[in-house]
């Protein structure tokens, strides 16, 4: 049976299981992901299958893992590594910008580093301190990382099943508010690859930009304003490194007005590098200035705080009724 | 039965086969290496002094940006390659280029980090040689890494992770010892103590009796040997090799040498301190010593003299001749190995770069 109703956290773990089978040098490490099988249940099964050399738990030290993924991948293995939540692989920024980042281009290509740094990120579960963060800016202004963030059940599977393949090193940001959202999925039915955009809805009057948690969001408002008489389009990123210019301007340029919706602070983020390089881009295609839909510049809330921080259907709708429509 | 810390305490002095007037001791754990690799080390010796001080002139004339020189380590940097096998790893620092090339690896290559001409120069494949680490510590997690893997494919394989002292007080070199327990990986952790970290002296670091006994903390074998004394290290090591290769789990050597010069030529030793500091070590050179003790047993005749001179002739000429005042470069080559396929946005800033050069070329 290939078609199945199943959710983000079960296609993980599926394209897991998929990979290990596939290829006996995927190993999967991290802490708990073990017996426990992950605190999200990502690597559920895994040590049972296929052994604890296969799927392991390591000492807790994140910059350990890390950099014994760097090790075992220069040695012919290709590690998937669980940073257990995205605040905790802060201990690990230092192997990750100096080593796997830059290990390929050190030494000309002569190493390669095919490892996977999986992340549960972002908000919306109503997490404590640490729990919530979107890190990817980070990831992603670093040379040499790719960053892949699904927003689909479908995707899940399809992004992680490439980014082990990949012989370079992804950070894999998995949005956890998403983790439990089922979906009708057919597992061998490729969804397009690592460096793709895809345009998620069509509408002639402005488009939403977004990834990973704040997709489901844009569709949302979307919806709402479909019924208003707009028709909006929305591009999901899925990657935003390699960043797929040619879908997110193709689709600015029929519309001519653009919202980029994101959870993370938006100074000095990927959204902000969106709006900098669609304007560049697609100047002349523009109506109004681009909008902004992110987080503000404040640390991650508590949990009785989140829904302010949060992009919301709401405040989309409102940036969308800022792009100057009077003047068209 | 032995206790735990007669198992993982190193010995209560450095282990010292051959003394630095060049007299050799018994130990009772040790045994002095045999003619063959006293003789063969000692040649080794003489090349990596003509290296560092060669490499250090190249800098002085800026041929070099900038290098740490190991004039004294010369002893710790032989020994680490000498007890490895051909299949075996090699996890340097900056400071271990005499290590590298007499691990085999070209010496142009070696110094391409130094020239500045690229940030690694050589195939790490090719000897198995991990590219020289700046960021310190971060090359130990690696080599674990790298060990396990051999493991994992039935591999005898051993990896020998150098450190300094100032870099055990990184958290990765804790992280490093641990996992490398845990996982029963056969690394060789061997720290070179040369007292300093730039200017910070070994008391700021830590004040453990010695750096052998940051083994114990994680169930792992420390050990410690002169720095200066061929003999002695080639025993430590070679014992933590075997024990590593025969599965007994990571080994922690710490070598017992001073840094005689200052950090790089950038640095003003002088600053932070003394003179009469230096002079005793001076004495405790690595090569006078053995030149000593192999003189009284008849072993150095004029042909290994000759040899090893001419040797270190070669290497100094092929310094010279290597490194050209200015290398080439090539700018395309700063977009070409970020990922195996090229993004597009590398794509468009190369030919940005391309377009502005054939500006300047009208
Ligand atoms: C993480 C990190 N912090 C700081 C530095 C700058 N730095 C380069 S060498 C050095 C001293 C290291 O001392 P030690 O480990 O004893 O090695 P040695 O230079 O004496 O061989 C410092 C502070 C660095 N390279 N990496
Ligand atoms: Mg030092």
């Amino acid at each position: 049976m290939t078609h199945m109703k199943i959710s983000m956290a079960q296609a993980l773990n599926q394209a897991l299981r998929d990979a290990m089978k596939a290829d006996d040098t995927v190993l999967m490490f991290g802490e708990d992901v073990g017996a426990l099988g992950g605190v999200f249940r990502i690597t559920d099964g895994l040590t049972e299958e296929f052994g604890e050399d296969r799927c392991f738990d390591t000492p807790l030290a994140e910059s350990g893992i890390v950099g014994m993924a760097v090790g075992l991948a220069m040695n012919g293995m290709r590690p998937v590594v669980e940073m257990q939540f995205d605040a905790f692989g802060y201990p690990a920024f230092e192997q990750i910008v100096s080593h796997v980042a830059k290990m390929r281009n050190r030494t000309r290509g002569k190493i390669t580093l095919p490892m996977v740094i999986r992340m549960p990120y972002a908000g919306g579960i109503g997490g404590v301190e640490h729990h919530c963060d979107s890190s990817e800016s980070y990831y992603a202004h670093t040379p040499g990382l790719t960053v892949v963030a699904p927003a689909t059940v479908a995707d899940a599977y399809t992004l992680l099943r490439r980014a082990i393949e990949l012989p370079d090193p992804v950070v894999f940001m998995e949005p956890k508010k998403l983790y439990w959202a089922k979906e009708e999925i057919d597992l061998t039915e490729g969804q397009p690859g690592i460096g793709t955009a895809v345009v998620r809805r069509e509408g002639a009057d402005a488009t939403l930009i977004a990834y990973g948690p704040t997709v489901p969001v844009a569709l949302e408002a979307a919806e709402v304003v479909a019924a208003e008489g707009r028709q909006l389009s929305v591009v999901d990123l899925r990657s935003i490194v390699p960043f797929d210019d040619e879908t997110v301007c193709a689709a600015v340029r029929r519309t001519g007005r653009a919202v980029v919706v994101a959870e993370a602070s938006g100074f000095a983020s990927v959204s902000s590098e969106i709006v900098a390089r669609v304007t560049e881009r697609c100047f002349h295609s523009l109506a109004a200035p681009i909008r902004r839909v992110t987080g503000f510049d404040i640390p991650y809330p508590p949990p009785k705080l989140e829904k302010y921080q949060l992009p919301g259907v709401d405040r989309i709708l409102d940036a969308v009724d800022d792009l100057q429509w009077e003047d068209s | 039965m032995t206790t735990v810390e007669e198992r993982l305490l190193p010995s209560a002095e450095p282990v010292r086969l051959i003394d630095q007037d060049g007299v050799q001791h018994d130990h009772p754990s040790y045994q002095l290496p045999h003619r063959e690799a006293l003789v063969g080390g000692y040649t080794e010796l003489i090349k990596g002094r003509r290296f560092n001080d060669q490499a250090s002139a190249l800098v002085r004339q800026g041929r070099l940006a900038v290098y740490p020189s190991s004039h004294g380590q010369e002893a710790c940097q032989v020994a680490a390659t000498m007890v490895l096998r051909d299949g075996d790893w090699l996890f340097p620092t900056y400071r271990d280029c005499v290590s590298i090339v007499s691990r085999g690896v070209d010496p142009i290559e070696t110094l391409t980090l130094l020239r500045g001409d690229w940030h690694s120069g050589y195939d790490p494949y090719a000897r198995n040689v991990a590219p020289q680490s700046t960021p310190l510590a971060t090359q130990l997690t690696h080599a674990v890494g790298v060990a396990h893997a051999a493991r994992l494919k039935g591999e005898d394989t051993v990896v020998m992770a150098l450190c300094g002292d100032g870099a055990t007080s990184e958290g990765d070199f804790h992280e490093a010892l641990n996992f490398a327990a845990v996982f029963h990986a056969p690394v060789v952790f061997f720290i070179q103590n040369n007292e300093y970290a730039i200017s910070v002296p070994l008391a700021r670091q830590t004040v453990a009796p010695s750096l052998a006994h940051k083994g114990i903390g994680y169930g792992v074998p420390g050990e410690r040997a002169d720095g200066n004394d061929l003999a002695g290290l080639l025993a430590v090591l070679g014992q933590a090799v075997k024990k590593a290769r025969e599965g007994e789990g990571p080994q922690l050597v710490e070598a017992h040498t001073y840094r005689v010069q200052a950090h790089t030529n950038a640095d003003d030793a002088t600053r932070y301190r003394e003179d009469d500091e230096v002079t005793p070590w001076l004495e405790r050179d690595p090569i006078k010593r053995l030149e000593t003790y192999l003189n009284e047993q008849g072993w150095l005749d004029d042909t290994v003299r000759e040899h090893a001179e001419a040797m270190a002739d070669q290497v100094g000429t092929q310094l010279r001749d290597g490194l050209m005042p200015e290398p080439e470069v090539d700018p395309w080559e700063l977009f070409a190995h970020l990922y195996t396929e090229q993004t597009q946005q590398l794509r468009e800033q190369a030919a940005f770069l391309r377009d502005e050069l054939a500006r300047e070329e009208v």
